[in-house]
């Protein structure tokens, strides 16, 4: 075991966890926040990005020993008080979600850019999701979100 | 699958990260940005006994430019490089590599270290005759790419030794990064099927003084074209000129196939990405 200081969410945490645990699992079985799923465990899906340091990254590609003294973002820090961030809002608008699993995902991979401030152009959001597999919207309904959501 | 159990160290110098490797080498591996060796490591591919994380040593984390070279350390991950190199064929290839999440994490020279055959980074570094620092206990050695890249994942790094740093010349030439991958109607995000890392010097009169041509994907290793570039050096542009170098090319890449491509679509790529490449060179 080895102890971390991991920022989660805004929360400092300290905990013992083993060198192979990855993040991804911390997250969801260490701290509860299921919010974050894990598709394929080799960084093909996507479907468990987070922001570290304020960058997406794949949560099942890290050991969570090498988030320490670092900051983390799960997908529950888009909603602290159960209001929709406008991002999630519009792919709701659009369609941009059927079964939901790689949502959480395609959220942490496009709020940097979103948040970034400025009107985007779909290329930009197709290319901040070429890494994250959908396999119900066929990414339409996503890509007019992200536009939206930019210019609200 | 989760990986299998391992000691891990978390060096803070360089020194200290070199006697670890002098003391572990033979059975731990360095981890950097982990984005081939932990998806590796999921699929219990790997197993090392031992991961030495080089990621919180600050000396490493550098882009220098000294003696006419770049140099990269082995913490500069693929987004800095992007962001930060000054080198215009390696700013071209790395938008090619993997997704921005997996820049994000990934090192070049962890890419150049793992020897994907189909990977761009090592391939631009042979284009543009760049160097591997080597560092262990024993003292630093740098080596030419070409004598660096050996075989599938296989390279001339010794099991105690770091790959420290790569050096590419740090001098303008014109450059071309070309890349055909299995996905349609875009060309990031994936291996690619074949990648051509190209620089070429012109003299005042536009004639090609010297042509480099790396290629991705084409054989056990990146490789160089040395015969179509023989016959492109201190050659005057023209369709003639790029349509024998595109065939000597072509007959010089030794690719093998996958599910994605055989090898006769393989050279086919090799020929038209030349061609191509030629035509922005002289452009």
């Amino acid at each position: 075991m080895r102890t971390i200081r991991v920022t989660v969410n805004g929360t400092v945490h300290e905990l013992a966890v083993p060198p192979r645990m990855l993040l991804a699992d911390l997250l969801r079985e260490g701290l509860g926040l299921t919010g974050t799923k894990i598709g394929c465990a080799m960084g093909a899906c996507g479907a468990c990005t987070v922001l570290l340091d304020g960058e997406p990254v794949r949560s099942c590609l890290l050991f969570a020993v090498q988030a320490s003294g670092r900051s983390v973002r799960t997908v529950e820090d888009l909603a602290p008080e159960g209001e929709l961030h406008p991002l999630a809002r519009a792919l709701q608008e659009h369609h941009g979600l059927q079964c939901g699993y790689c949502t959480p995902g395609m959220l942490m991979a496009l709020v940097p850019l979103v948040e970034s401030g400025g009107p985007l152009d779909p290329e930009a959001a197709r290319e901040a999701i070429a890494g994250n597999l959908c396999r119900c919207t066929g990414y339409e309904g996503i890509v007019e979100a992200v536009v939206e959501a930019s210019r609200r | 699958m989760k990986p299998t159990a391992f000691a891990y160290l978390a060096p803070e110098s360089g020194d200290e990260a070199l006697a670890a490797l002098a003391e572990h080498g033979e059975e731990a591996a360095v981890l950097a940005g982990g984005q081939s060796l932990i998806p590796m490591m999921n699929l219990r591919i790997a197993a090392p006994g031992t991961l030495i994380d080089i990621m919180r040593i600050d000396e490493l984390r550098t882009i220098r430019r000294t003696g006419g070279w770049v140099e990269i350390g082995a913490g500069v991950r693929m987004s800095q490089a992007e962001r930060e190199s000054g080198v215009p064929l390696l700013t071209a290839a790395l938008r090619h590599v993997g997704h921005p999440p997996i820049r994000n994490c990934g090192t070049l020279c962890g890419s150049v270290a793992h020897a994907d055959p189909a990977a761009e980074v090592p391939a631009v570094l042979l284009a543009l005759d760049g160097e591997v620092v080597l560092r262990s206990v024993r003292g630093e050695r740098r080596t030419p790419t070409d004598d660096f890249l050996r075989s599938y994942f296989t390279t001339a790094r010794e099991p105690d030794e770091l790959v420290a740093a790569i050096r590419l010349p740090d001098r303008a030439r014109r450059v071309a990064f070309l890349e055909v991958t299995p996905r349609l109607g875009g060309s990031t995000g994936e291996f690619a099927t074949i990648a051509l890392a190209a620089a070429a010097d012109r003299d005042g009169a536009g004639r090609f003084e010297r042509v480099s041509l790396a290629y991705a994907g084409a054989a056990e290793r990146a490789i160089r074209a040395r015969e179509a570039e023989a016959l492109l050096a201190g050659a005057e542009p023209a369709p003639e000129l790029f349509a024998a170098a595109a065939a000597a090319a072509s007959a010089a890449v030794d690719p093998s196939a996958d599910v994605h491509a055989g090898p006769e679509y393989r050279r086919h790529l090799v020929e038209k990405l030349t061609l191509r490449a030629l035509e922005e060179l002289a452009a």
